[in-house]
């Protein structure tokens, strides 16, 4: 014990003074060649395209000339003469991400708070069954919701309407503007428990019990201040987690209305999101200057969504 | 603990989490989880059970929720059907399975060196490294796909096999995960091994990966389902069609709206969607338990 206790001490102490002399040492190195794979993979698949996004956003790039650097020019074309952009794809992304990312995190919290209330095995298959359409996919995802909006009489949603008298003649739910943008919300909401739900239950579950019997002593009143002053704060890593996940899966969900509609642009622009504006630009007209240019934007706005979560549940230090 | 019994019972009744018997005050919880749980999963039944439905069935009004004549019609005609560059539905299976167990293999390995040196090694850039993987959490691919596109390019990595499986292999919320999981071992613990004559490989197999099996389990999940559903390097990386994958196959399927393509559409969801679900339950205590460590500090 007392061998091994010395040998640590010395390590640190080498440690510490190597940290002043040398830059790098065998030790750093032996670490990075753990860390190689991951970080080769890590820089040409994300760190690299999103550098190359930066890059790109500020030149004009067809893909068969040679980018031209244009300053500017894109963000300033993006918010003064992108009419699609200011009436349907800011407006829309917004409303999509408050609903979708803000909604859908706090729905996966009361969903979670209910399910941590009830007994272990009833609490397993429910949560197995609200977690299963965020493991679909896309194609799944879009094989259900498609035959449910089917635009003739076959389709489950116009059958019951049409069942309950209150329609005549079927609606065409996926190729007119009325009511795409609501059944993007709700597919998107169907399929956004995933791991951030499944991390918000286990804190929950994890909360110790004493915590809650003190509290109402010390003159808690009722539920609401419980979870305000107990449960939220005993569990904020976690509620940080749902919330970095909710946020991601809120934009990666980007592709819904293009896959409900089968093309992009959707109908009348009334889905069209963020991520679809930049795939019409990047791979349907080939400005690929221009979508890199909303694409910061949107790497912008995801990170300020962060660093809202981030203010609300991070560890003060 | 009498005493506090009755200090209690002046107040309002503390939430019981996790409770081990049924009490009255339940019953309000299930009103509303079950119709929620019924909601979430019935569009999948329904769906499973298209894959079942003769095609009089599909198209009936009203439409059936259960398959009334039961039939693998729909799997037959899927397994007989060839895209229309002649490529058998056998060809995609073939390529999916093989380019996820690749994947999700070589992920497994990345994360586990990975979450190690981050978790166990002290280094220089350590902080800044981790960070960066803390911000790539909220990554969002579809926001860079141009710029990854031009990479794949200039990797030459078009038409080739690696573009399926690269792209997916390094996983910031696996990373994430693993490692937060690995930090409940004691320093010492590895210490003492390595005092003992442990090299690093001992160390990381026998007293690393035993620990964070659950961890591992849940990274695994999370792969397979990425990799397993992707579409993006079929639709984008690849042109010959005996690259693609069931995934591709499937989307292709759903944009073609004939009568015969919904049934095998329904039968091809039913392929890709079992195996996920599958593992999900066979992996689920593990997930749940990763997740306990899952918040970030």
């Amino acid at each position: 014990m007392r061998v091994k206790e010395k040998v640590y001490a010395a390590e640190t102490l080498e440690t510490l003074e190597e940290g002043k002399k040398r830059f790098f040492t065998a030790k750093d190195g032996k670490a990075y060649l753990l860390l190689l794979p991951y970080i080769l993979l890590f820089t040409t698949f994300i760190l690299v395209p999103v550098l190359m996004t930066v890059y790109l956003s500020f030149t004009y790039f067809d893909v068969y000339n040679p980018s031209q650097f244009t300053g500017l020019l894109n963000y300033i074309t993006l918010l003064t003469q992108d009419e699609v952009f200011a009436k349907f794809v800011f407006p829309n992304t917004v409303l999509y991400a408050l609903v979708v990312g803000v909604g859908g995190y706090v729905l996966s919290f009361f969903i979670a708070w209910m399910l941590s209330q009830i007994q272990a095995l009833p609490r397993t298959i429910l949560a197995l069954c609200i977690y299963t359409p965020s493991m679909l996919g896309q194609v799944f995802i879009g094989v259900i919701w498609k035959t449910i909006f089917s635009g003739d009489q076959s389709g489950w949603a116009n059958s019951l309407l049409m069942q309950l008298g209150l329609i005549d003649t079927p609606i065409q739910f996926l190729l007119t503007k009325d009511y795409f943008m609501l059944i993007m919300i709700i597919v998107s909401l169907w399929s956004s428990m995933g791991i951030g739900f499944l991390s918000m239950l286990s804190g929950m579950l994890n909360v110790d019990r004493e915590i809650y019997e003190a509290a109402y002593i010390d003159g808690l009143r009722n539920r609401f201040q419980e979870i305000v002053y107990i449960t939220i704060p005993s569990m904020k890593p976690q509620m940080l987690f749902g919330a970095v996940m909710a946020i991601v899966n809120a934009f990666n969900m980007g592709w819904i209305g293009v896959t409900l509609s089968g093309a992009n642009p959707t109908p009348e622009y009334s889905g069209q999101l963020i991520t679809n504006h930049i795939d019409d630009y990047g791979f349907i007209r080939y400005e690929m200057g221009y979508a890199a240019a909303i694409s910061v934007v949107l790497l912008i706005i995801v990170y300020c969504f962060n660093l809202l979560a981030h203010r609300f549940f991070g560890e003060k230090d | 603990m009498k005493k506090r019994e009755k200090v209690v019972s002046g107040h309002l009744k503390a939430t019981q989490i996790d409770p081990r018997h049924f009490a009255a005050g339940q019953i309000k919880f299930y009103c509303i989880l079950i119709p929620l749980a019924m909601f979430m999963v019935l569009p999948v039944i329904m769906t499973v059970n298209r894959a079942f439905m003769p095609l009089g069935e599909l198209f009936a009004f009203p439409p059936h929720i259960f398959a009334k004549e039961p039939t693998l019609n729909n799997f037959k005609s899927l397994f007989a059907v060839s895209s229309t560059t002649g490529v058998p539905m056998s060809r995609y299976l073939l390529n999916s399975v093989l380019v996820t167990v690749l994947t999700v293999l070589l992920n497994l390995v990345i994360t586990i060196l990975g979450a190690y040196a981050f978790s166990k090694k002290r280094f220089r850039g350590k902080g800044l490294l981790f960070e960066t993987n803390q911000l790539a959490l909220m990554f969002v691919p579809t926001a860079v796909s141009i710029s990854r596109y031009l990479v794949i390019v200039k990797l030459g990595l078009t038409d080739n096999w690696l573009v399926h499986v690269l792209p997916l292999a390094a996983m910031p919320v696996g990373l994430f995960l693993v490692k937060q999981f690995m930090d409940q071992i004691p320093n010492e613990l590895i210490e003492a091994a390595v005092i003992d004559g442990a090299n690093e490989w001992t160390v990381i197999m026998r007293i690393v990966v035993p620990v964070v099996k659950p961890a591992l389990a849940t990274s695994v999940v999370l792969t397979f389902q990425q990799v397993w559903m992707a579409v993006e390097a079929s639709n984008n990386y690849i042109t010959d069609d005996s690259m693609r994958t069931l995934a591709y196959f499937l989307s292709s399927l759903s944009t073609n709206n004939t009568v015969a393509a919904a049934g095998m559409a329904a039968a091809a969801s039913v392929i890709l969607f079992l195996p996920n679900l599958i593992i999900f339950i066979c992996m689920q205590s593990q997930v749940t338990n990763t997740m306990s460590h899952s918040g970030i500090k």
